[in-house]
C-alpha cells in the first residue's frame, strides 16, 4: 500500500461521494467521471494496463457521456437554485451508497480468499487476456456479444418505430 | 463512383493554390494602404459644407435654415443661427450659421441632408480614413473641418458639381434679370409717372415677372 | 555521423541527464521528454495556423495574413499576443468551476497521447503494451472536456454545439477503432512501436508500409475520413459551425482559455495524424530503403506536416455537412466499411499465396467501395430533408 495509492484511494472516493452528494446532476455526472478515472489509475497502479485503458475508453468515454446525455434529455437544463451545494437528501444517497457497497463486499469477502498470499503479482497483459478469451471463456464473450446484438437490434426497432409517426 | 467529386474539387481548389502563385490575375486582392484604387465618382461617406471663393467663412452657402438638422434621421446635426447677417452668393444678405457640427460617429450617410438642401449647401465627401484615437471629440466634426471649398467639390464628384454649378449661375441668372426688370421697371415707373396717372405701374410690372416665372 | 543526426535528441537526453546522480536519471529524463513534447507541439501549432490560413488564402485566391513580419510569418506570435493580453470573460450564469476546468481537462488529455508515439528511432516517451488503447482512452476523454464547456457556459449554442460534438465524437470513434483493428490483427501487436517496426522492412527497397496492401489502405482512407470526423475538422466542423451557432462549444470562452481549446484542437489533430502514421505510414521509417539516411524523426515530422497539409486542403475544398448527412455516412458508410475490411485483414493473414491473397484482397475493397458507393450512398439519402416537429 503506497502512498500513490493513497491519494488515488482518496480521489476515487471523494469522486464517488461528491457523485452521492452533489445537487447538481451534471455535477454528478462529472464526480462519477472522476470516481472511474481514478478507478483507472488503481488499476494501472496495481499493472492491470488494459483494463485501466479499457475503464477510462468504456467508462470516461462512453459511459459518463452517455449518462450526460440521459440527464440532459430527460430534465430541463434548470439547475436548483437555493439550499446551497449539496443535495437535501444525502442521507438517502448515502445510505443507498452504503446497502451496495456491504452487497459487494459481502460478496467479496465469500467469494475467494481475498488477500492475496502470493508476492507475486500476476501479470495480465493484452495477450493474456485475448487468449482467455478466446480459447476458456469463448462461451461467455459469445453470450455476452449475443446480447448485446439483441440490445442494439431492440434499440432500432424502438427509434424506427419512432419514426413510422412522422409527420 | 463515389468520390468523384471530392478528388474533382480537391483538383480544383490546387489549381487555385498553385495558380495564385503563377498568375497574378487571379489575385485580385488590393493591397490598401500601399495600392489604391481610384473612388468612383458616385462614392459617399460623410456631409461637407461647400463654400465659394477663398475665405470659408465669408462664402459658405449655408443660410443656417436648419432644414437638414430636422430632416436628419440619426440627429448627427447640430446648428447654431447666427446673430448678424451676411450677403449669400447672389448678395442678398442671409443668416449663417454660427455652429454647425456632425456627429459622424452617429451619421449613417443616408445622404438626406443634401437631398432636402435647398441652397447646395451640404454635399457628400468621399474622405473614409477617417480613424482617430479621440472617440467623442475626434469624431465630432465643426464648421472648420466641413467647409470644403467648390474646387474640391469638383474634383471628388465632377458631374455632379458641374449641375449644381449650372443650376446655381442659372437662379442667380434669374435673380440679376429679375432686379434687372425691377430696376427698369422702377426706371421707367419714374420716367412715366409726371406722364401718367397713378395706374401705370400696375401695367408694366407683369411683363417683367413673367419670363422668370416661365423659366421655373 | 548520419547515425548521430539520427539519434541525436536521445544523445541530447542521455547527455543531460548524465549529470545527475543515477536516482533522479529516470524520473529527470521523462520530465525532459515531457517539456520536450509541450514545447514541440505548440510550435508545430503556431505553423500550421499560418500554414492554415495562408493556404487557404491562396486556394481562394487571396494572399493571406502578409502584414506582421515578413511574408506575415510571425502572424502566430500576434495571434498569441493577442490572445494573452484579452479579457477573461466568464459568463455571469456560467458554472465558474466546470468552465474553468473544461479547457484543462481538454489540453492535458490532448498531450497525454504523445506520450506513447514513436517519433523518431529509439524516441518514445513510454513504451507501453497497449498503447493504441491508451492513444484512444485519451481521445476519448476530450468528449468529456467538450461537453463540460458546452454545458457550463448556459449558453444556448454552446450547448448545442456540445451535444453536435460529442454526439459525432462517438458515431465517428466506433469507425476509428475498427479502422485500426485491422493493423493490430496483422501485427499482432497493440504497442505502437511494434506496429512500426513492423513497417520497418523492405521488398526490393520499397518499405512494407501498411498503406500499401489492400486492407491497409482501406483501414487509411476509413481512418482519415473517421480522424476528420474527431477531429472537428471540415466538413466535419458541424460542432463549431460559425453560421449556425456561432462557434459552437467555445463560444462564451475568450481570451487564453479560448486559445487553449484552439491549441488542443489543433494538438489534437497533430495528435491523431501522428497515430495514423505510425499506423498505415511506417511511422518514422522511410519509404524507400536508399532513404534510410535521413533521421528519422525528419520523416516522422514531415509525415505528420502532410497530413495537416491535406487537411488544410479538404478544408479549403469542401463544404459542411449536415448533422444527417453526418450520421448518414459514418453508420451506412465508414462502418460498414471498416467492418468489411476486417474480413480483408483476416483474409490477409491466413491466406498464403502471395498472389491470391492480393486479388482477393482488392476485390473485396474496391467491391465493396464501388456497391456501397451506388447503393449506400444514393442520392435521395443527402437530398433535401423532410423536417419533423416536436410533439
Amino acid at each position: 500500500m503506497s502512498f500513490v495509492f493513497y491519494v488515488l484511494a482518496a480521489m476515487t472516493l471523494a469522486g464517488a461521494l461528491a457523485a452521492v452528494l452533489l445537487k447538481n446532476l451534471v455535477h454528478c455526472a462529472l464526480s462519477l467521471t472522476v470516481a472511474f478515472a481514478g478507478l483507472a489509475l488503481l488499476f494501472l497502479e496495481l499493472g492491470a494496463q488494459f483494463v485501466a485503458f479499457v475503464q477510462i475508453l468504456v467508462y470516461v468515454g462512453a459511459v459518463a457521456i452517455l449518462v450526460v446525455f440521459a440527464i440532459l434529455l430527460t430534465r430541463s437544463a434548470e439547475t436548483p437554485k437555493a439550499g446551497g451545494v449539496f443535495s437535501r437528501t444525502w442521507l438517502a444517497g448515502l445510505s443507498v451508497a452504503a446497502a451496495v457497497f456491504a452487497v459487494l463486499g459481502w460478496a467479496v469477502l465469500e467469494s475467494t480468499p481475498w488477500l492475496p498470499q502470493t508476492t507475486e503479482a500476476p501479470a495480465a497483459d493484452v495477450e493474456q487476456i485475448g487468449e482467455a478469451l478466446m480459447s476458456r471463456y469463448v462461451l461467455p464473450l459469445e453470450i455476452v456479444a449475443l446480447l448485446l446484438t439483441a440490445a442494439l437490434i431492440g434499440a432500432v426497432i424502438v427509434a424506427m418505430h419512432e419514426k413510422e409517426g412522422a409527420q | 463512383m463515389l468520390g468523384e467529386g471530392i478528388l474533382k474539387g480537391l483538383a480544383e481548389t490546387a489549381k487555385n493554390f498553385a495558380g495564385s502563385y503563377v498568375s497574378k490575375e487571379r489575385l485580385t486582392t488590393v493591397q490598401y494602404p500601399e495600392e489604391r484604387i481610384a473612388p468612383i465618382e458616385a462614392t459617399r461617406d460623410f456631409p461637407f459644407l461647400v463654400y465659394d471663393g477663398e475665405d470659408w467663412q465669408a462664402g459658405l452657402r449655408c443660410v443656417a435654415c436648419q432644414i437638414c438638422e430636422k430632416e436628419c434621421p440619426p440627429k448627427c446635426i447640430y446648428i447654431e443661427k447666427s446673430k448678424d447677417k451676411k450677403p449669400d452668393y447672389v448678395g442678398k444678405p442671409q443668416i449663417y450659421p454660427a455652429r454647425f457640427d456632425i456627429d459622424i460617429s452617429v451619421c449613417m450617410s443616408c445622404q438626406i441632408c443634401v437631398e432636402v438642401c435647398p441652397f447646395e449647401a451640404i454635399k457628400m465627401d468621399t474622405v473614409f480614413e477617417l480613424a482617430t484615437e479621440d472617440r467623442f471629440g475626434g469624431l465630432l466634426l465643426d464648421r472648420s473641418k466641413l467647409a470644403k471649398s467648390n474646387e474640391y467639390y469638383h474634383t471628388i464628384h465632377p458631374t455632379e458639381a458641374a449641375e449644381v454649378d449650372a443650376r446655381l449661375a442659372e437662379e442667380k441668372a434669374k435673380v440679376e434679370a429679375k432686379a434687372r426688370a425691377a430696376a427698369e421697371a422702377a426706371a421707367a415707373k419714374a420716367a412715366a409717372a409726371p406722364a401718367a396717372a397713378a395706374g401705370a405701374p400696375a401695367k408694366t410690372e407683369p411683363p417683367a415677372v413673367k419670363p422668370a416665372g416661365g423659366a421655373e | 555521423m548520419l547515425e548521430k543526426a539520427d539519434q541525436v535528441f536521445v544523445l541530447l537526453l542521455h547527455w543531460l541527464v548524465g549529470y545527475l546522480p543515477a536516482a533522479w536519471q529516470p524520473a529527470a529524463g521523462v520530465l525532459l521528454c515531457v517539456v520536450a513534447i509541450i514545447a514541440v507541439y505548440p510550435t508545430l501549432f503556431a505553423l500550421a495556423v499560418l500554414l492554415e490560413r495562408k493556404g487557404l488564402g491562396r486556394m481562394q485566391n487571396r494572399y493571406g495574413p502578409n502584414r506582421v513580419g515578413p511574408f506575415g510569418i510571425l502572424q502566430p506570435v500576434a495571434d498569441g499576443i493577442k490572445s494573452l493580453t484579452k479579457e477573461d470573460i466568464v459568463p455571469f450564469t456560467a458554472d465558474a468551476v466546470v468552465h474553468f476546468i473544461a479547457p484543462l481537462v481538454l489540453v492535458v488529455a490532448v498531450f497525454m497521447g504523445f506520450a506513447v508515439l514513436p517519433m523518431g528511432r529509439n524516441m518514445v516517451l513510454v513504451d507501453l503494451d497497449a498503447s493504441l488503447l491508451f492513444f484512444f482512452a485519451m481521445g476519448a476523454s476530450t468528449e468529456l472536456s467538450v461537453f463540460m464547456a458546452g454545458w457550463s457556459s448556459r449558453n444556448k449554442y454552446s450547448l448545442l454545439g456540445a451535444m453536435r460534438a460529442v454526439a459525432q465524437m462517438i458515431s465517428y470513434e466506433v469507425p476509428l477503432l475498427l479502422s485500426t483493428v485491422g493493423v493490430v490483427m496483422i501485427t499482432g501487436s497493440l504497442s505502437l512501436v511494434d506496429i512500426v517496426d513492423a513497417q520497418n522492412r523492405y521488398t526490393w527497397g520499397l518499405a512494407h508500409w501498411n498503406v500499401f496492401k489492400p486492407w491497409g489502405l482501406a483501414g487509411f482512407v476509413m481512418f482519415v475520413i473517421a480522424s476528420m470526423a474527431e477531429t472537428n475538422r471540415s466538413p466535419f466542423d458541424l460542432p463549431e459551425g460559425e453560421s449556425e451557432i456561432v462557434a459552437g462549444y467555445f463560444t462564451e470562452y475568450s481570451g487564453f482559455k479560448f486559445a487553449l481549446f484552439f491549441l488542443g484542437e489543433y494538438v489534437g489533430m497533430f495528435g491523431i495524424a501522428g497515430l495514423g502514421t505510425s499506423l498505415f505510414l511506417g511511422g518514422w521509417s522511410s519509404p524507400l530503403a536508399i532513404l534510410n539516411w535521413v533521421p528519422s524523426w525528419i520523416w516522422f515530422f514531415s509525415k505528420v506536416m502532410v497530413w495537416i497539409c491535406f487537411f488544410i486542403w479538404v478544408r479549403g475544398t469542401m463544404p459542411r455537412l449536415r448533422q444527417d448527412q453526418l450520421m448518414n455516412f459514418a453508420w451506412k458508410f465508414v462502418l460498414p466499411m471498416t467492418l468489411l475490411n476486417l474480413l480483408v485483414a483476416a483474409e490477409w493473414r491466413f491466406v498464403a499465396d502471395l498472389w491470391l491473397r492480393w486479388i482477393a484482397g482488392m476485390v473485396i475493397v474496391v467491391g465493396a467501395y464501388v456497391l456501397m458507393g451506388r447503393v449506400g450512398m444514393r442520392r435521395e439519402h443527402f437530398g433535401p430533408r423532410t423536417y419533423r416537429y416536436a410533439e
